[in-house]
Formats: structure tokens, sequence, C-alpha cells
């Protein structure tokens, strides 16, 4: 392995311009004669606009122009898309609601879109909007997905009625039915998957601008996968077609998923920059984050796990309701069906599973997929229901489930719920997780801790996922609509320095080290010698973005593949210029030489005869040295591993202290391991943060109640330990770089881990359930309730 | 923000003029609460009376029995201060544990104090310790300054030159962090004084900082924490929000003084 | 109704016409084109903003441009000798404490302002010190190993 080959932890290549200031994020973005667009939002969470007044706001100081929903209907523009269409147990397809930019006589959320001011400062805009009047005729709201259903739960939308969405199943109902009658024993779990936002540190940002010379438009914008950006918002709400419409993704910081989707303030600035032809921004400030970037999770379960006598799993039933909020984002009918159902087998033998997902509209800010999206609540499900089943069982928590793993020379896999994993080896990454986290000498640590008055436990999560989010057959069969494969240019300069254009896109990740230490690897040249672009649709031919830990497993495939054609003509040059056979032409180490001899070119040679081909084969090759691949996978990618989380407990104040906090993960072959280390820190510090800290919460009335910083706790350095992590890996044979996806495995497999560690510490006193975030208050009072206080207390 | 004038003068007579110089005059002092209170829109002042040059206003110097602390002293130089550290060490930890690092550089005990803030720290302090609140007008005790959920005493032309902190027998403050904020969710300060035990509760209740009668009975007594055993706080008058019902607030008052008292030895 | 202010930005004397509410962060970004500092929330908790004013580590959205007026001001462009990196940010480089970058001005700040006033803080006094500032990337482990590993460097130079 060279120092910057696959496997070494090189150093970003992108850290130099963040360590120094010089990053270009969206906000940072200026355009000559920029004007600055502040949005009108709902207090209210459903009302009816009976009157909306834009007159003295129109006289305002500064003021360019306002525009309202009326004013993009006369405009004929179309609402956002949903990407995502899903089909009913009946077979009718998901109830779809308009989703128009700017909304014209009803509101349906807190934040939603009403009016927007476009003015020569922000703080003029913003003086302005409080001139609008609008009168609202507020109507009753419904929050909660539990009681969406209710037949007296206020109406979101009247095409929608009961606010059902779809009512999707998969699996055999009657057949897991049957299991579970005849089975030694039932387990049987009610949950919820906390509301979580997902709060990129980045606020979203957009600025617009038409140019009048040419009639084309370019947004530049905060997005995870801006040709997405410039397909849906061109194609479906503008009307723009892609040659006159690019799209600009710059840095942008942090996405967890809530950068995927298109946003009504995309539309808003780009078709506004036209009609006041100047160019304009619109930066959220972190309380308008809160209420308009789609959130995550909000999932209600009931489930029954049924057993033969030795602790065998025979069948596993779901049912789940899920909220989608108030508007169907891009791709939020997915993440509870295809994201979570088909992956509820696990890492267990599992014969038999029943899923049925009822997805519900609600007077809340639009859900949609947060950093693992539909996994981390399918694993959070099992893990939480085999943890459970294993103390009804009375078995040790690593028995129960060495007894229903799927065993590595069972691979590949085919799961009652759809799925074939490759590969995986979760008895192995348990047993190593085991050793490493101390687990025979837990016992003596949970009475030490016992004799400092506090409670000790220790969590299980085991657990595989599928992302590398493609192939395009399979997805689109179960409702997609788009592709999914990857697109990568491999562009070879004159004196051999490359240039890699990937549509997916980094906002973190490191792509521009990671997929430099591929090609630098692969063509035998210095790493600083490629540059990665990513993130603009006038530079890089076409793609998909980055979501669901895609970027290595198809994005870098498909850089492998423009490699392979680049090498293939590079060889033909090789010959011709070595006067030797084709066949006979080997590369190795930035070299072509012919085998068995000590004749040889370097590339650079190569590169520098395809641009200046006066001795070149020109009746047979093009010149140049340039090559595009597109790569569609034929299957997902299925990292795994084992999580094992150690607390304490203060029993007096109810405060969950993470001890410890160990990872044995399964990624395939790793490119660089500081980078992926580094995945699982952030992942792993989000999980922790839904399962102890995070909770996204509305009211009755549908006002959100933790709408800042000051009332959503977010992780802090404190409330966190360094972690201790370890890999297991089993390389992916369906992946041609035999990779896996790892940036949400810490998001997905860590929750579960944490509380089922609570739950085993306060098992003592009876406790068997504890619900996300497991708070202080909350842990005081299951305390209290086990415990009663004695009378003097 | 809405647009304000801003002005800093460099004494406290020019302070007081800039303060009756129209409507809607407003003092800032550290700026950490005020400022996030402007960008929000929450307040309208049209002018701003920034008194971090008035030097008079900032110092810690130690007067007989008591600890006095500038107005304008921030909490970083306050959790700093090796006389507070002797004297007070309980105070040097309450000031070092307020908002972070940042908030500690420019944020004030003068502004702290005037705000109230329900879940601000330093009220605890002074109504335990008994302190002393001097203003341009007079002197007012800590029990009297304190007149409810972000209301103070404090008259229109009023502004805070210093407290003055008697020096306890033994002291401690334990704090409860609202986990999101970082302000109090429950923080209780405890003092044994010349004129017997005062505990103080910010964070809690429903009408700001408030002394505890039944604890500081009982450790008029016996200065221990298992003075407290047996004696329960009400859940009524206090506050009831996500981070924790009002019987949660209540059990952890009887929590945090134990532990105050613990650190007091 | 503007202000005329002056203060020393990166060890340049710079001035300009404010309003009364201008913050700090707004001149720095939008008249100084200074685009390293971020801003990442509106109540005062995140600290992607944080700056150096006269040596003191300050939320650069919670205090007012005025405010800063005659003061040293430092920030992320600031802080490396020409091309040569500041130890801290070399740490952050070497223990990838960084990820999508947003964060990282106001952790390099308070990283740096807590070895000065803390050379010898171990990783649980590092981790109470940060708590004015939150990153969503890292999980702060890699943070927290760079502030120490950058406390060795700063105390080697």
């Amino acid at each position: 392995m060279s120092a910057t080959g696959i496997g070494a932890s090189v150093r970003r290549k992108e850290d130099l311009r963040f360590l120094t200031g010089r990053g270009n994020y969206t906000d940072d973005i200026n355009r000559p004669g920029q004007t600055h667009a502040y949005i009108l939002r709902s207090p209210h969470a459903h009302a009816k606009i009976e009157r909306l007044d834009i007159s003295s706001a129109q006289a305002a100081p500064g003021v360019i122009a306002i525009f309202t929903g009326k004013d993009m209907a006369a405009d004929a523009l179309g609402g956002l898309p949903c990407g995502w269409q899903i089909h009913s147990r009946d077979g009718s397809p998901m109830k779809e609601p308009a989703h128009p930019p700017l909304v014209i006589d009803r509101v349906r959320h807190v934040g939603d879109q009403i009016a927007v001011v476009i003015a020569e400062t922000l703080g003029q805009a913003k003086d302005a909007a409080e001139l609008i009047e609008v009168d609202y005729a507020p109507l009753p709201a419904i929050a909660h997905p539990g009681k969406a259903l209710a037949s007296a739960a206020p109406q979101v939308w009247d095409e929608a009625p009961g606010n059902l969405c779809y009512d999707w199943v998969i699996g055999d109902e009657a057949e897991v039915d049957a299991a579970i009658k005849g089975a030694h024993h039932v387990t049987r779990i009610e949950l919820t998957n906390n509301r979580l936002i997902p709060n990129a540190m980045e606020p979203r940002a957009a600025v617009g601008e038409y140019d009048r010379s040419t009639g084309d438009y370019t947004l530049y914008t905060t997005s995870q996968n801006p040709h997405v950006i410039r397909l849906l918002m061109g194609a479906f709400v503008l009307h723009i077609p892609e040659h006159r419409l690019r799209v600009v993704a710059p840095d942008v910081g942090g996405g967890f998923g809530s950068k995927i989707y298109h946003y009504a303030e995309e539309a808003i600035v780009t078709w506004a920059s036209a009609k006041v032809n100047r160019p304009i921004k619109w930066t959220a400030e972190r309380s308008e984050s809160f209420i308009t970037d789609a959130h995550g999770r909000d999932h209600v379960t009931t489930a029954h796990l049924a057993m033969d006598k030795d602790g065998k799993f025979l069948a596993f039933k779901v049912e789940t309701i899920a909220n989608m909020g108030a508007y169907l984002s891009t791709f939020a009918p997915c993440v509870p069906t295809y994201l979570y159902a088909t992956l509820l087998a696990g890492v267990y033998t599992t014969p038999k599973v029943f899923a049925n997902v009822k997805a519900v509209f609600t007077h809340t800010v639009p859900v949609d997929a947060y950093r693992g999206a539909g996994r981390p609540e399918a694993t959070y499900l099992i893990e939480r229901i085999v943890s459970q089943a294993a103390r009804e069982m009375g078995l040790d928590q690593a028995e129960l489930r060495r007894r229903n793993f799927i065993k590595r020379e069972q691979f590949p896999y085919q799961t009652p719920v759809a799925l074939v994993y490759d590969s995986g080896d979760p008895g192995g990454c348990m047993e190593k997780a085991l050793k490493l986290a101390d687990y025979s000498g837990f016992e003596a640590r949970r009475k030490e801790a016992a004799a400092r008055g506090k409670y000790r436990g220790i969590g299980f999560s085991t657990y595989v996922e599928a992302c590398g989010i493609a192939p395009s057959a399979v997805v689109g069969s179960l409702g997609a609509r788009a592709g999914l494969y990857e697109c990568g240019q491999v562009r070879v300069h004159p004196t051999g320095s490359v240039t890699v254009f990937t549509g997916t896109h980094s906002h973190g990740q490191g792509h521009e080290t990671t997929f430099a230490q591929l090609v630098s690897d692969k063509l035998g040249i210095p790493i600083e010698n490629v540059d990665v672009v990513h993130g603009d649709t006038a530079k890089v031919p076409f793609g998909m973005g980055t979501y669901g830990s895609r970027s290595l497993a198809v994005g870098g495939v498909a850089i492998d593949r423009a490699m392979d054609k680049v090498i293939a003509k590079a060889k033909k040059i090789a010959a011709h210029l070595l006067e030797a056979a084709e066949a006979d032409i080997v590369f190795e180490n930035g070299e072509f030489s012919v085998a068995g001899t000590d004749r040889k070119k370097a590339f650079g040679e190569i590169s520098l005869a395809a641009y200046v081909p006066h001795n070149y084969p020109i009746t047979e090759l093009e010149p140049g040295l340039e090559e595009t691949a597109f790569f569609d996978p034929l299957n997902f990618s299925y990292p795994g591993g084992a999580h094992l989380c150690e607390v304490e407990i203060d029993p007096d104040t109810g405060v969950t202290q993470v001890i410890n906090f160990t990872a044995v993960d399964d990624f395939g072959r790793v490119i660089n391991p500081m980078i992926v280390e580094g995945q699982v820190h952030g992942g792993v510090a989000q999980g922790i943060g839904q399962a102890l800290l995070e909770a996204c919460v509305y009211d009755e009335e549908g006002q959100l109640i933790t709408g800042s910083f000051m009332d959503y706790t977010m992780p802090r350095a404190d409330n966190l330990v360094s972690f201790t992590l370890d890999t297991h890996n089993v390389p992916a044979p369906d992946n041609p770089l035999g990779v896996k996806g790892c940036g949400e495995v810490g998001a997905i497999g860590s929750p579960p881990a944490v509380i089922n560690a609570v739950i085993d510490a306060l098992s003592p006193l009876g406790i068997t359930d504890i619900s996300m975030p497991a708070t202080p208050p909350k842990v005081w009072q299951a305390i209290r309730s086990a415990r009663p206080p004695l009378a003097a207390e | 923000m809405y647009n304000f004038e801003y002005n800093r003068p460099a004494s406290l007579d020019d302070a007081l003029k800039a303060l009756s110089s129209g409507d809607e005059v407003k003092l800032m002092a550290g700026g950490m609460t005020l400022i996030p209170t402007l960008k929000q829109r929450l307040a309208q002042p049209s002018k701003l009376v920034d008194l971090s040059g008035v030097a008079e206003l900032k110092g810690i110097t130690v007067e007989g029995n008591a600890v006095v602390i500038g107005a304008m002293t921030t909490h970083a130089t306050v959790a700093a201060s090796a006389e507070v550290a002797a004297k007070i060490p309980a105070l040097t930890k309450l000031a070092h544990g307020i908002g972070d690092p940042q908030v500690r550089n420019r944020g004030t005990l003068g502004g702290s104090i005037s705000n109230n803030d329900p879940a601000a720290d330093y009220p605890a302090a002074l109504m335990a310790l008994g302190a002393t609140v001097t203003t341009n007008k007079r002197q007012l005790a800590a029990d009297d300054f304190f007149a409810g959920m972000f209301t103070t005493a404090l008259e229109e032309d009023e502004i805070v030159l210093k407290v003055s902190f008697p020096i306890p027998e033994k002291a401690a403050y334990a704090k409860f962090a609202q986990p999101a904020s970082r302000y109090a969710l429950v923080g209780v300060f405890v003092a044994k004084t010349a004129g017997g035990a005062r505990v103080a509760v910010t964070g809690a209740g429903e009408d700001g900082v408030f002394r505890v009668a039944a604890f500081e009975d009982a450790l008029s007594k016996n200065f221990s924490a298992a003075a407290l055993d047996g004696i329960a706080i009400p859940a009524e008058g206090l506050n009831s929000d996500i981070h924790g019902a009002a019987d949660y607030r209540a059990h952890l008052i009887g929590v945090m003084a134990k532990r105050a008292l613990q650190a007091a030895g | 109704m503007t202000i005329s202010v002056s203060m020393t930005v990166n060890g340049k004397t710079v001035s300009g016409d404010v309003e009364g509410r201008t913050l700090l962060v707004q001149f720095l970004r939008e008249q100084l084109h200074l685009t390293g500092t971020h801003v990442g929330c509106d109540t005062s908790q995140c600290g992607a903003c944080v700056v150096h004013v006269d040596g003191q580590s300050v939320k650069s959205c919670t205090i007012l441009a005025a405010q800063a007026n005659g003061t040293e001001v430092v920030t992320i462009e600031g802080l490396a000798d020409g091309a040569t990196l500041h130890p801290m940010q070399e740490a952050f480089r070497e223990h990838h404490g960084l990820q999508c970058g947003f964060c990282t001005p106001g952790m390099l700040a308070t990283g740096y302002d807590i070895v000065r006033r803390l050379p010898d803080a171990d990783e649980a006094r590092i981790r109470r010190e940060l708590s004015g500032n939150i990153c969503r990337c890292t999980g702060y482990h890699n943070i927290v190993k760079a502030i120490k590993a950058g406390a060795e460097k700063m105390s080697a130079a």
C-alpha cells in the first residue's frame, strides 16, 4: 500500500480551504446587483387565508417586489414534485396532494410559505414583511401520527380521507399470523421512533440568477444533489429545460438527508430572479430551518416476534404508522416502506416477516429521509424486540443473537422481505465487539457502579443495512420516478494530471480525497495531480448525488469504470508508440510496458501523445484522453456490525451517562480508514443524540415547541465520550470495488444499543421500556414509578 | 433586528443622561440576552446605551466582610478572580458555569440580575448570600430587588452599579442544566451566613428566584445534607415544560440542595 | 443613521459605516468579505461565528459591530502565518477534526482559546470548554483529539 493509495489514511485535500476560511458556501456567494429575499411564513399549523394584502409592504423602503402564490399560479408553475410513488395494498396509488411553492389560500403547517419579499437589503425585506396583512381563520390541527387516523382527527387534505396517504404491505400476513399463533413464545412491543430535526450546521440558502442576454438561469443552492434539483425544479416546477438551467451546489455544510430535497425557496428565487431581473439571495435563519427543513423518523409501531422453545425466531409481524407531515417531500413515501420494511429481517434467519405501513398526513413540516432513513427505524425496532425477547426467554443477549444470526457461510442470503444480502458476518462482528467491550467483565462493573449508587447497563445492537442506493431497475419497480445510477468522468490532461468529475456531492464526506486516492492508486500518479470536481451541473455530465451511503459504492465505481476506459485507450496509444501488440501492453505503477521487455512509456508520455498526436494511430483512435462511465449496480451494499453501549444512570436525577461506546463494523474494502472512522463517529453521535437528547415536539395545536437550539437538544462535546471503533471487514462480492457504504451506519446501529443499555441498567427495577429520547425526567419518572418513594423521602 | 441608535458613554453621568434622553431607551450590559432578543424582534428600542465604556462599573474588591463586584464585571472575570475564589469559592463555581466560555467573556453580573431571567444563575447567589445591590439611586437587599420573572425593583432611570456579597461561612451552588439551552433547570445556592442558613432556588419557580424557608430552618440548626432528609418541596408554583414537569423540578431542588451542601463541606 | 467604525482585523486596520443594528459577523462577512466566519444559528448557541476580540473568544453574532469599534479582531482568515498553518489548524488537519467545515472557524477559535487559557486541559475539560460550539458531523471525537494535539504543538512551538 502506498502512502496515498487505497487503504491509507490520507489527510484530506479539502481541509486547507476550510481551515483557512476560504471555503465557498452558498451564503458566501454574492452576485453583482444581488437583492435579498425574505419569506413570510404561517404562524398557524392550519388556517384559511381570508385576506392577504401586500400593498403597504410594497411601498416600504427598499422593496423591489413582493410575490404571492397567485403570482406563481398566474405563471402556470408546477408544484414541488414527489419522486417516489407507493401503492396501497388495494392497488391504488398513494394520495399526492399539490405542493405549490407559495400557498394560495390555506396553510398546513407552521412555516408554510405565503409570500416572498424582495428588497435591496435583508433588513428592508424583513421590515416590509411585517407590513403584509394576513387575515387567518385558524382551523383545528393534528400533529401526532398516532392520532391522525382517528375518525375525529382534523383533516389535512380533502383528497386524503382519514389523513391516509397510503396503506402498504409486504409479506404474507396469514402465514405470519399462523406462525405467531403456533409459537412457543411471542414477544410484543409498542414503540415510537422519535421525530428528529436534522440540523446540518449550515442553514439552507439559495441564490437565483437570470441572464437576460441568454435567457439562462443559475441557482446556487445548499444541495446534496444539484442534478436532481435541476431535474425536479426545471421539469416539474419552473418548466426550464436542462440546457437553460445551471444548478451549483458549492461547499455545503452538512446535509444528513435534509439537503436532498427540492425546496420551495429554490424555485422561488430562481423564478423571481427573472421577474425582477436581478440576482436574489435567500438564507434561512436557524429558526426558519426548524420549521422548513424536512424532519426525520416519526413512526409509531406495534410488533410481534414469535419464537420456538430454543428462542429461534419463527415470524415477525410489524404494524407502523409513519408521519409524512403536511406535504410529500421528495423521497418521503419510500422511507417507511422500501427503506424500512425490507430490512425487517435484520441479521437474523427469521423465515417469515410481514409489515403493514400506514403513512399519514399531519399539520407538521414534511418528514423525509434523515441519516439512515428507514433503516434506523427498522434496526431500532428489531434490536429492541430481540433484546426484550432475550429477557423474556431468560437468555443472555449475546446467546439469543448467536442462535438466530445468519452465518457467514449462508451469504448470499435471501431474506423473506425482498433483499439479497451479498455478504456479512454478524457473529464475527459481535464476538469482536464483546471482546473489545470486555463483556465478560460487565457484571463486575455493574456491581461496582451499584456500590457508588449508580445503575449500570450494557446494550446490544447487531445490525445490517442496505445502502449504496441504486439499482435503478429495482428502485423503479418499487416506485422510484428516477434512476439511481451514478456518473464519473475522468479527464486526463496533456501533461498527465487528472480532473475527475463526479455526480455525487461531498458535504463533509471527503470525496475530494477518497476519489483522488482511487485515481492515484489505479493510474499510478501522485495524488497531488488529481482534482475532484463535483456540485455543478455545468461541469459534471450528470449525477444523482449523495445520500443513502452511495457515493463510493456507486459513484466510486463509475469513476473506476471511466479509468478502465482511459487505460484501455492509453494501452492502444502505448502499443503504437512502443511498436508492440496491444495485448502485450501491461499497465503497472503508472507505466505502460511491453510484457517481458524493458520497453516502457510513462503515463504522462501517453497523455501527451493523446493531445499532441504527431505519432499516433489516428486512423483507429481519436485524439484526447477523457472518458465517462455510468454505473448502475446490480445490488445494494450491505454494511453491518455490532454496537455495544455501556451507560450509568444517576437515580437521583435520571441522568444517563454514556460510559463506553464500542462499534465493530463491516465496510468491505476501506479506501481511507481515517475518513471512514470519522463517518462512524458522526453517525454514532447522531444516534446517541436520538436515543438520549433529541426530540422534536409539537403541541396539540401543531405549534413546534422545540423551535431552536434553546429547546432542541443538540449533542455537545460534553454529552459524548470518545468512541471505541474497530472493523470486521468482509469484502462485498456484489460491488466491483468490494466496498460498502459507511455514512449512515453510526446512526442506524447506535440508538437501540443506547436504549437497550438504559433498559438493562433499570431492569433490576422491573423496567422493560423507555422511549427515546431517554431524558432525565423520563428516566427519573420510570424509576420512581418502579420504586415508589418511601413516605419519608 | 429593528434599527436603533447606538450610544457608548464613557462615564456614569453620560450613561444616565443618555438613558433619560428619550422614550424606549434601553441599557445594554454584555448583550448576551438583549442581542438575541433584538434579533427576534421582540424589542424595539430607539436607542441602545452600551455600558461597556463606563470604567467605574467594572472591578472586584474585598471591602470588609464582603466581596464587591461591579455591575459590568464579566462572568469570566469573576470566575478567574483570586479574591472571589479565596472568599466565596461558590461564586467562582457559579460564574464558571454560566452559559459557555464565549458568553462568560461578554456577559455581566449587572446584566444578568437586571434582566432577571428566571433560569439565570446569579439571582440565586444574591438571594442566598443576602447580597446588596447598589444603584445610582439607592441600595436594595436582594430579597427586595428581584420581583418576579424578568422583573426587578429597578426604575426606568436606574442603573445597577455594583453588588456587595457578604462573605459566608460556607456556601455552594449546584446546578442542573436544561440540556439544550444550558440555563438552570434547577439551581440551588446554599449559604451558611452569620444570620443563619439561606437557600435560594433559580430555574424552577414560576416567579423566578425564591428562597426555601423549610430548608433554611432545618439547615440553621444543622448545616448538612442529612438535615434535609424528609423535607419535601411542593410542586405548586414551579415551572413545567418539556424539559421537566413541576414534580421533577421539585424533586431536583432537594437533590441539588443536598449536592450543594456536600460541596460546601 | 450610520456609525463609523474602525478596528484592526487580522492585523489590518479597517473601517466602515454600519447601522446600529449591524452585528460584528455581518460587518466581517458582508462589508469586509471575510466569509470564513459563519452563522449557524440565531440564538447564540452554535459557535460557528466565534472570533477573537481583544484576545477573547466571542460570538460575533452576539456583539454589535459598533461594540467592536477600536478593538483588535482575529478571524479564521488571520490564524495562519502566511502559508504556514497555525499549529491548531495543522492539528485539525492531521486528526480529521473537521468534515463539512462549517463549524470549523468557531472550533479553531475556541480550540486556540482553550489551549491559551488551559494548556494542560484533559479530555473532560476540553469537552466542557466546547459547550458553546456545536458540530453535527464529527461527534467531537476528532475535534477533542485535535485540540489536545494542538495544545502539544503550541507548547512545543
